[in-house]
Order: C-alpha cells, then sequence, then structure tokens
C-alpha cells in the first residue's frame, strides 16, 4: 500500500478523494450558509449545534482540517514534480488548442483559494476558536444574551466593502477550480463510462451554482447591511 | 508557397541548442511536412550546411517515429495526423512555423529534433505483454469468446503507435495516455488477465522511474493523440491499479 500511494497514480487517487471529501464539506457549508438568508434563526440553531457538537468539533473538524492541508499540500508536490519532468520549456506552445484555461492552471485557482480560505479563517474559525476554547464562553449567545452570536457575527463581517469583494473573488476562483476538479477526480478514481457525459453536466452545474450562491450570500448580507 | 521556418537545432544531447529561422521558398501546398524538411534539408547540403535532423521511417502514420512539435502543438495543427501525414495546405503563404522537438525530461533530445524515447520501450518491457506458449499447442483464438464491445475497445487501445505525442503535449509531460493504452489493450481481453496485476503495478512503477510527470486529467494528450486514444484509457489503467492494490 505504501507503493502505491508513493506511485504517480496512487497520488493522483488520494488527490481525487481528498477533492470528494472537500466538495461534500463543501456543499454543506453552503446550505448551512444559505439559510442565513431564509431563515437567520435556523441558521442559528444549526451553527450552534454544529460548534458544539463533540462529533463534528473533535472528529469531523480534524478529520476536514486534514483534508484541506493534504490536498494543498499534494497539489504543490505534484505541481513541483510535473514541473521538473519539462525542464527546456517549448518556444511555442498552444495549451488553448486543446484543453481548457481551468484544466491547465489549477495550481493558480488552488493558490488564490488558499489565501482566501487563510484570510477566512482569520475572520470566522479562530475568532470561534478563541471564543470557545480559550475565552471559555461555549454558550454561543450575544453579550447580552439576547439571542444566539452567530447570525450577527456573519453580517458584521460582511459590512465592509473589500472583505465583500475578496470574497467574490474567492468564490469565482472556488468555481474555476470545481470546473476542472468536479470532473478529474471522478476520471482520477477511474470513473470514465457512460455517465460521464451526464456527470461532466452536474459537474458545471455544481461548479458554477455552488460559488454563485456563495456570492448571492455575501452580497445580500452587504446590501442587508447598507439599508 | 514561401515560409519562414523556425527549427531549433541542437549539435548533440550534451550541446546546448538554440532556435535558427530558415526562409524557404517553393514549398507545395501538397507536400507533406516531412517532404518540406527534406527540401530544405537538400538546400542546406547544396550550401554545405549540417542538415536539420528529424525522425521519420514509415511516411504513413503507422510507425510512430515522426514527431515534431509545429507551432505549439504534437504533430502540427491538424488533427488525428503524425507528422508525415501532415499536408502543407494546412499552412498559409508566408506562414513563420515553429518547429521544436518533442520536449520532456524522459525524452532528452538526441540531436536537433531527434529525441530519445526508449523510455517508452523501457516501459513496455516493464509488462506490455503475454507470456504464452507458442510451443505447437496453443489454442485457437476462436475458442476463446470475447464480445464485441471488449475486441473493438482493446483493438482501439492497441492502436496507440506509442509516438509520445501524449507527453509531448501534456503540460506535465505525463505518459499515462500511452500507458494507459498498452495497459488496457491486454487488460480488456482474457488472456491478459493472467499477469494483469503485476503488468499494472510493473509498467506504472518503470513510467515513474523514468520520470514523467503526473496527470491532471486537462485532455490535452487525447486532443493532440494522432490515433485519438481516448481517455477512458487512463481511467482503466487507475482502476487496474487499483485493483492489483486491493488485491495484494
Amino acid at each position: 500500500m505504501s507503493s502505491f500511494l508513493k506511485s504517480s497514480i496512487g497520488r493522483k487517487i488520494a488527490m481525487a478523494l481528498s477533492a470528494f471529501f472537500l466538495m461534500v464539506f463543501i456543499l454543506q457549508h453552503f446550505a448551512i450558509n444559505i439559510l442565513s438568508v431564509f431563515n437567520p434563526e435556523l441558521f442559528n440553531e444549526i451553527s450552534h449545534f454544529m460548534g458544539n457538537n463533540p462529533l463534528v468539533q473533535f472528529v469531523l473538524q480534524p478529520v476536514l482540517i486534514f483534508g484541506v492541508v493534504f490536498h494543498f499540500a499534494m497539489g504543490f508536490i505534484l505541481e513541483y514534480k510535473n514541473r521538473v519532468s519539462r525542464t527546456v520549456t517549448y518556444a511555442v506552445n498552444k495549451g488553448n488548442a486543446n484543453s481548457t484555461w481551468m484544466s491547465r492552471n489549477m495550481i493558480y485557482s488552488g493558490g488564490f483559494i488558499l489565501i482566501f480560505l487563510v484570510i477566512h479563517f482569520i475572520d470566522f474559525w479562530i475568532p470561534e476558536m478563541n471564543t470557545k476554547y480559550i475565552v471559555g464562553d461555549s454558550s454561543g449567545l450575544l453579550a447580552d444574551g439576547s439571542d444566539y452570536r452567530y447570525y450577527e457575527e456573519l453580517q458584521e463581517k460582511f459590512i465592509p466593502l473589500w472583505r465583500v469583494v475578496l470574497y467574490c473573488i474567492g468564490f469565482v476562483f472556488l468555481s474555476l477550480h470545481l470546473l476542472h476538479g468536479f470532473n478529474s477526480a471522478f476520471q482520477s478514481v477511474g470513473a470514465n463510462n457512460k455517465y460521464t457525459k451526464s456527470l461532466k453536466s452536474f459537474g458545471k452545474a455544481y461548479a458554477t451554482l455552488v460559488p454563485l450562491g456563495f456570492i448571492v450570500i455575501a452580497l445580500f448580507h452587504f446590501f442587508n447591511n447598507v439599508h | 508557397m514561401n515560409l519562414t521556418l523556425k527549427i531549433w537545432r541542437q549539435k548533440s544531447a550534451k550541446q546546448k541548442g538554440e532556435i535558427v529561422e530558415y526562409p524557404i521558398s517553393g514549398i507545395s501546398p501538397d507536400m507533406s511536412f516531412l517532404e518540406m524538411l527534406d527540401v530544405l534539408n537538400s538546400k542546406l547540403i547544396s550550401a554545405g550546411e549540417e542538415p536539420v535532423a528529424f525522425d521519420h521511417d514509415c511516411r504513413e502514420g503507422i510507425c510512430g517515429s515522426c514527431s515534431l512539435y509545429i507551432n505549439g502543438e504534437a504533430h502540427g495543427p491538424d488533427r488525428r495526423v503524425t507528422t508525415c501525414q501532415l499536408h502543407m495546405r494546412k499552412f498559409k503563404d508566408g506562414d513563420t512555423i515553429f518547429i521544436e522537438p518533442f520536449r520532456a525530461k524522459a525524452f532528452p533530445v538526441i540531436k536537433d529534433l531527434v529525441v530519445d524515447r526508449s523510455a517508452f520501450d523501457r516501459i513496455q518491457h516493464a509488462g506490455g505483454f503475454i507470456s504464452i506458449n507458442t510451443s505447437g499447442n496453443t489454442q485457437d483464438g476462436n475458442a476463446i469468446p470475447i464480445s464485441k464491445h471488449a475486441a473493438d475497445d482493446a483493438m482501439d487501445a492497441a492502436t496507440c503507435i506509442g509516438c509520445g505525442a501524449c507527453v509531448a503535449t501534456c503540460k506535465n509531460s505525463s505518459a499515462m495516455l500511452f500507458v494507459g493504452a498498452k495497459v488496457s489493450q491486454y487488460a480488456l481481453l482474457p488472456q491478459g488477465q493472467v499477469e494483469a496485476a503485476d503488468r499494472v503495478q510493473n509498467m506504472v512503477a518503470q513510467m515513474d522511474l523514468e520520470g514523467f510527470g503526473n496527470c491532471t486529467n486537462t485532455g490535452a494528450c487525447e486532443v493532440e493523440c494522432p490515433k485519438g486514444i481516448s481517455l477512458e484509457n487512463i481511467a482503466r489503467m487507475n482502476r487496474e491499479l487499483i485493483k492489483a492494490n486491493l488485491k495484494g
């Protein structure tokens, strides 16, 4: 098994499996976030549940962090190995003639997503960890105790225009990454069959609609604050 | 046709190369690309210069010898053809044409446009065969039922001529289309089942050892392959490797 994971195909499959996990995570993240637009009370309830459930906090969260770190680290390792496999580059190379921009530039879309994730962690995850595990306040309530704090915290974050723009750009790069990554992951695990055509259409829909949904959420809260 | 050729010249594997410009005239649109290079070489020899070294053999798209990265594409701008099948009518009078060798660390340049593709041979030696008793007691091929679908897919995979266009065009210099085709042509047939696990493991190990890059599924290889080898073969190779590792 260790030789399998050291082989080029083994790494590619491991990369795909981490991608599947992250794509499922993104979908559940979106499903919860969109509640903040339609039902702030339910958004608060679920946020509190996710933030205090031991299974989510101490099992799923570490797995998620491992998945994210693994996906990025393996992405950079494979990119390095791929770059050294061609030491002299072509004087003229027409990449557009045979492949999409997204497929050739996963490292750049992924790199921008990494920058976005660092900012996202500083914005939400680190303060959350600080409140719960350093300050020791697991109540999830506002300072006056009148309600849960999650919806209000979310709204506050989307007051500055620069953060809204930054998040929207991050989601555009997520979309570009997924436009190739979704179906690439299936190809990597060997799934190329009569369902591939339908899967490609589904992949395009997922890669477009989910990031677009995140953009809608960010814009909704920005304009909600303005007015 | 009057053309300006910008050709990679490199005296030997150890020396540095460079793009050299050659104006050429009197080229017929009906010539093949290699015939155009023959004309250039005749002129160079007449002028007492070193001719441009390039690979070629059958000149009918079967042997996989000819290579060349022409104007940024393996085997040039046409689809499903090798360089020897590429006609000059695909270019316009007055065009500038860049001609470079296939680039990959695993395909080192020997001279000018000639590269060493013996890495492919070593991958084949690692498992691209079936061990069969040919002592005279061989079972009649027709006695083994094979579905039309499997036979067609195996034949499609076997049409790979090992030219290396997949490696040349892949941004990662990956050889997975070639290896996928060679694994698939046996994996699809009952004769290939006996050694299936060893075959895929050994061929992939040799591919990695040769220094080819990793496939990132851009699909460029499939588009540029002169034989139209499908990405399905890479997926099949991946499945075969998973199966082989699960069996232990």
